[in-house]
């Protein structure tokens, strides 16, 4: 039942209907989450014993670091389900989540910078767990260039699948980059086995806006990941027969 | 999983493997160059670079933060918590620089000892808690300590 369901998702028509009437309730949710989460982090959530109110700076910074991690892995994991299986979905979700996944590296690497220059004292530093959310944001880039340097799309997103693999070497370097190495960055507050080091009026909102963050993901990945498959299958029946009905 | 589908899992999985096994090579192989600072002790066992800067951290130790005369060269020392090293650094101080709180400086070790800086980083710690949580924190570990030496007093 849950295989046939599987095997169906994976037909570019079905899943074109599927993610079409899924997207208006996801995008509702994540506003609604979106707004609730900045309400109690900016305006609720009290101000921090050291720091102030510039530390509510993590509502996004935190969310979009956690988010470029994630979505990277997602990538990956597609691309290698299209290098084996070759199933034109996986190929055009991986594709799709790249440019999302740049855009949370590239906000959390600027919000960073933003906030370190008063905290810190410096905009950068060559820290291994920067240097490495860096790296990231690159192999992003990597991937979409050479998606959109290669034209015929199967074999593009074959090769875009490879380069995912390989970078995705890079998450724990980050993730640990904090633990196994001497960094200007600070530690895990929340990623981490014991409890979380924040009081609970400040996690709260951190996790509802970590949550409408990857509900934005999932809105806006399955947006591109509808108009990739109508300008892959333009030439196809399904897509001809939604134009017409369209038009008629 | 068909054969073709099997062999090109492998091939993914070798891949990664490979990859992955390169990156732990190089990594240890630069471990020294990754660490952005070096410790108070390290710096006392002799491991710092002499001939060329480096960045030292460790934390303000409480009560000796000196100002000099002319208002913007300070003087204080690191430490974390085994040895210490005093630093002499002249410039505008991050926000988070006080007594207690994790310093990153930059700078060369003086033949004296003493590590004269040219950029101070003040390093963030993982926690956060509103004001009063941090003064309740405060208030109750004075109590504690006083309670103890009450304890040992009566002892």
């Amino acid at each position: 039942m849950f295989m046939r369901w599987f095997h169906e998702l994976g037909s570019p028509p079905y899943f074109y209907r599927f993610a079409g009437r899924l997207i208006p309730w996801l995008g509702g949710l994540c506003l609604v989450l979106l707004v609730t989460g900045l309400y109690l982090g900016l305006i609720v959530a009290p101000s921090d014993y050291q720091q102030g109110e510039s530390y509510r700076i993590i509502y996004i910074h935190v969310p979009s670091a956690w988010m470029s991690l994630f979505i990277y892995v997602v990538m990956a994991a597609c691309g290698a389900i299209a290098l084996i299986w070759r199933m034109k979905l996986a190929e055009v979700v991986a594709i799709s989540s790249a440019p999302v996944g740049a855009s949370f590296t590239f906000l959390a690497l600027v919000t960073g910078s933003l906030w370190g220059k008063p905290m810190w004292g410096t905009w950068w530093v060559w820290d291994a767990r920067l240097t490495s959310e860096l790296l990231l944001l690159f192999l992003y880039l990597g991937v979409i260039a050479l998606y959109s340097a290669i034209e015929d799309k199967r074999q593009a997103a074959r090769a875009a699948s490879i380069l995912a693999i390989v970078g995705v070497v890079n998450i724990p370097l980050i993730h640990y980059s904090v633990e196994w190495w001497n960094t200007l960055h600070q530690g895990p507050t929340v990623t981490k086995f014991d409890a979380p080091s924040i009081d609970v009026r400040m996690l709260v909102p951190l996790l509802i806006m970590a949550l409408a963050f990857k509900l934005f993901y999932i809105v806006n990945m399955l947006m591109r990941a509808r108009c990739e498959l109508l300008s892959r299958e333009r030439n196809s029946r399904w897509v001809a027969e939604l134009a017409e009905a369209d038009h008629g | 999983m068909t054969p073709r589908r099997k062999k090109r899992l492998y091939l993914v999985l070798i891949i990664l493997a490979g990859i992955g096994t390169a990156t732990g090579l190089a990594l240890t192989a630069f471990d020294e160059n990754l660490m952005f600072f070096y410790s108070p002790t390290e710096v006392r066992a002799g491991k710092a670079p002499t001939d060329h800067p480096f960045r030292l951290g460790g934390l303000v130790t409480e009560g000796s933060v000196e100002r000099q005369a002319d208002g913007l060269t300070v003087r204080f020392e690191l430490t974390d918590t085994q040895e210490a090293v005093t630093v002499q650094y002249t410039g505008i101080l991050p926000d988070l620089f006080r007594e207690g709180q994790g310093i990153v400086s930059k700078g060369r070790l003086g033949a004296d000892g003493v590590f004269v800086a040219d950029e101070v980083l003040a390093k963030h710690d993982e926690n956060y808690m509103p004001p009063e949580v941090a003064d309740a924190l405060k208030t109750a570990h004075e109590q504690g300590v006083q309670g103890t030496q009450a304890k040992t007093a009566v002892q």
